[in-house]
């Protein structure tokens, strides 16, 4: 039972990240109905910016808080340009080409992003530790520490910000507007490129936060992490609805879950024979069984045919 | 085949075909037919993934998966792992047919997800093939994990051995050029294939759900079946590649099917020109040469204008390769050489 507790808290942990980065994936999608394959690299680029800027900070001797507080800033707006600057470059010269050319342009800002990565900060990995003392506590017999409590709150207050945003701000109901009919909401006088690029960095800016807390929960950011991470998000998204901000949430929460459940009883389920290693097979399974029985995710709508 | 066209272009085609790899030899090296092999053996797979996302306009992520049925395949029934030493002619139709049985498995369930949501499936689906060929080292060791299988069988046919030199009336002819000869046969098969499929009914099926399925399901096409066919017989193309793959390489671990892999034999249809055939051909040769290509240049060309090298030639090869991938796909968005129809699309729609 105690392992069922652990496995619950790390898998809301994980789960929190997820969805964070596949609301990014989401928000894109829902209103160009585009993959951002680059997304995974933009939280890539945000950790290793966060850990740059926490580095030189520490060492001029700014107070901890302030330190964290400013690399998560500074990260968060860098994504943001980058965020920008991809879908100025990669994806807006071709919003009319046939569907699968944006597709491949984000491929290749992907293996770009990356490449650069690993030029400015090398292959190895780097450790990523925060400036404060991080206590662990015992919980039902299962541990958490400051880290993971921190994660969970942090992207659960995002997360509300977020949907009220979407919801009630101006800013919000011109996303919607471009999300349900581009060109009605141009008629209504909504600046589509402007939706479009605040999307892009809204995203990236949850992209730098996840990031800068997927370094911290694992300790360590290195140029590959984005790939995978972004991948799974991106699971996550399209098993809780793409398109769909409550559905990313969900979708990225639950995955968090299967992983780390599956991870944890896969042995024993299968008597052995598979270990803990298939636990990413387990959350593609999973994938797959939700979307032979509901095809468009746990919470999307039932879409109408559209070529 | 067209008539019409001059039957002397065929041939002056098929002439420098046969005496390319000599001429890659003379001018760049051994090494360049090596590439020119492997070009063949991308070309193939392409044009598989070509018909399941070119014709038939279903986004398949984990094509990769399918090589890897068909290498592994070949790689266990000829090799030390079991001890099997089957030929080539078994080992080969049987790991296509092991393909397409993997590709209807993934087609069946997944006919009712469209667009990207088909997309996501056949990526998991292909990660589910690597790590199983991964992890299934243990309890029983089938797959020999990340370590991989060598030491299989070369390509034979008969007594006659692609993996060795032959003396031909003085000539010495190598196993790479040997390997090419065969992939280009292969090759040419699955072109003409293609070819065929491209005008016939089961081709205007697919070409018919892409533009609009309910339409096509209208008009009396069994959507189903169809789909399932282009599933099956583009996973039959990468199960054959695949076990040329095995045969040539003599080595196969899971790291060669990683969804990279999958994604790079994406671009090489959509780059080229997705649903036309040369521009399939073309955008294989191009994703196989422009690394290798920029490989040898991004050290050298850096000793020339620095005096050093700073940058590591091997992320500098693959940041090049990155930007020209955006910048071709910026220049010509339906790819370098779309077909006629698509391009007729577009200036459709500039027009409207």
């Amino acid at each position: 039972m105690d392992i069922f507790f652990q496995q619950i808290i790390n898998g809301l942990v994980q789960g929190s990240v997820y969805a964070l980065v596949a609301l990014g994936y989401t928000m894109v999608y829902g209103i160009l109905g585009l993959i951002n394959f680059a997304h995974g690299e933009v939280v890539m680029i945000g950790a290793m910016i966060a850990l740059a800027v926490l580095q030189a900070l520490l060492a001029a001797a700014f107070s901890p808080v302030l330190a964290v507080l400013m690399s998560l800033l500074v990260a968060m707006a860098v994504c943001m340009a980058l965020g920008y600057s991809i879908e100025r470059v990669a994806y807006r010269p071709l919003r009319n080409a046939p569907r699968l050319a944006p597709l491949i342009t984000a491929i290749g800002v992907s293996i770009v992003l990356q490449n650069l990565a690993m030029m400015i900060w090398g292959r190895e990995y780097h450790a990523f530790t925060l400036p404060f003392n991080n206590a662990s506590h015992e919980v039902g017999g299962a541990i958490v520490n400051d880290v993971q409590i921190g994660i969970v709150v942090v992207a659960l207050i995002i997360m509300a910000g977020l949907l009220w945003l979407v919801h009630h701000s101006r800013m919000g109901r011109a996303m919607r507007a471009v999300a349900e009919n581009p060109s009605a909401a141009t008629l209504m006088g909504v600046d589509i490129n402007r939706v479009i690029s605040n999307t892009f960095m809204l995203g990236s800016a949850l992209a730098a936060i996840a990031g800068f807390m997927v370094s911290v929960n694992y300790g360590i950011v290195h140029y590959y992490m984005g790939f995978m991470l972004g991948l799974k998000a991106f699971t996550a998204a399209v098993l809780g609805g793409i398109g769909n901000l409550r559905g990313a949430m969900l979708g990225g929460v639950l995955l968090g879950l299967i992983e780390s459940l599956g991870a944890g009883y896969i042995g024993d389920l299968t008597g052995g024979f598979l270990g803990s290693h298939y636990q990413d097979v387990f959350a593609f399974f999973v994938l797959i069984a939700v979307l032979i029985f509901r095809p468009s995710g746990l919470l999307g709508e039932k879409l109408a045919e559209r070529a | 085949m067209k008539l019409h066209r001059p039957a002397n272009r065929h041939l002056a085609l098929a002439a420098i075909l046969l005496v390319l790899p000599f001429i890659i030899d003379a001018l760049f090296g051994h090494g360049w037919v090596r590439i020119a092999d492997f070009a063949l053996l991308y070309i193939m797979l392409a044009l598989g993934l070509n018909i399941v996302v070119g014709y038939a306009g279903l986004l398949d992520l984990g094509y990769i998966a399918f090589f890897a049925v068909g290498a592994y395949t070949y790689a266990l029934l000829g090799s030390p792992q079991f001890g099997l030493h089957w030929p080539m002619w078994v080992t080969l139709p049987l790991g296509a047919l092991i393909a397409c049985i993997f590709g209807v498995l993934l087609g069946a369930p997944t006919l009712k997800l469209r667009g990207d949501y088909l997309a996501i499936v056949t990526l998991g689906f292909g990660e589910i093939i690597r790590i199983f060929l991964n992890n299934l080292n243990a309890p029983i060791n089938i797959t020999n994990g990340p370590q991989g299988i060598s030491g299989i069988d070369a390509l034979q046919v008969g007594g006659f051995s692609f993996g060795e030199s032959h003396q031909w009336l003085g000539v010495r002819v190598d196993d790479v050029h040997l390997h090419y000869y065969l992939f280009l046969a292969f090759t040419l098969l699955v072109i003409f294939v293609s070819r065929r499929l491209e005008d016939s009914r089961i081709g205007r099926a697919w070409v018919a759900i892409r533009e609009d399925e309910v339409a096509a399901s209208a008009m009396g096409i069994n959507t189903r079946n169809i789909k399932l066919l282009a599933f099956a017989m583009g996973a039959t193309f990468g199960g054959i590649s695949g076990g040329l793959f095995a045969g040539f390489q003599g080595f196969v671990s899971p790291e060669s099917f990683s969804l990279m892999e999958s994604i790079m034999i994406l671009c090489m249809v959509v780059l080229g020109g997705m649903g036309n055939i040369g521009g399939v051909v073309l955008g294989g040769i191009l994703l196989v040469a422009l690394p290798e290509l920029f490989r040898n240049a991004a050290g050298p060309v850096q000793m020339a204008l620095l005096g050093k090298v700073v940058v590591d030639p091997e992320s500098l090869r693959m940041l090049m390769f990155g930007l020209a991938l955006i910048l071709v796909m910026l220049w010509r968005p339906a790819g370098l050489w779309p077909s006629t129809q698509r391009r007729r699309e577009l200036n459709a729609e500039e027009g409207a």
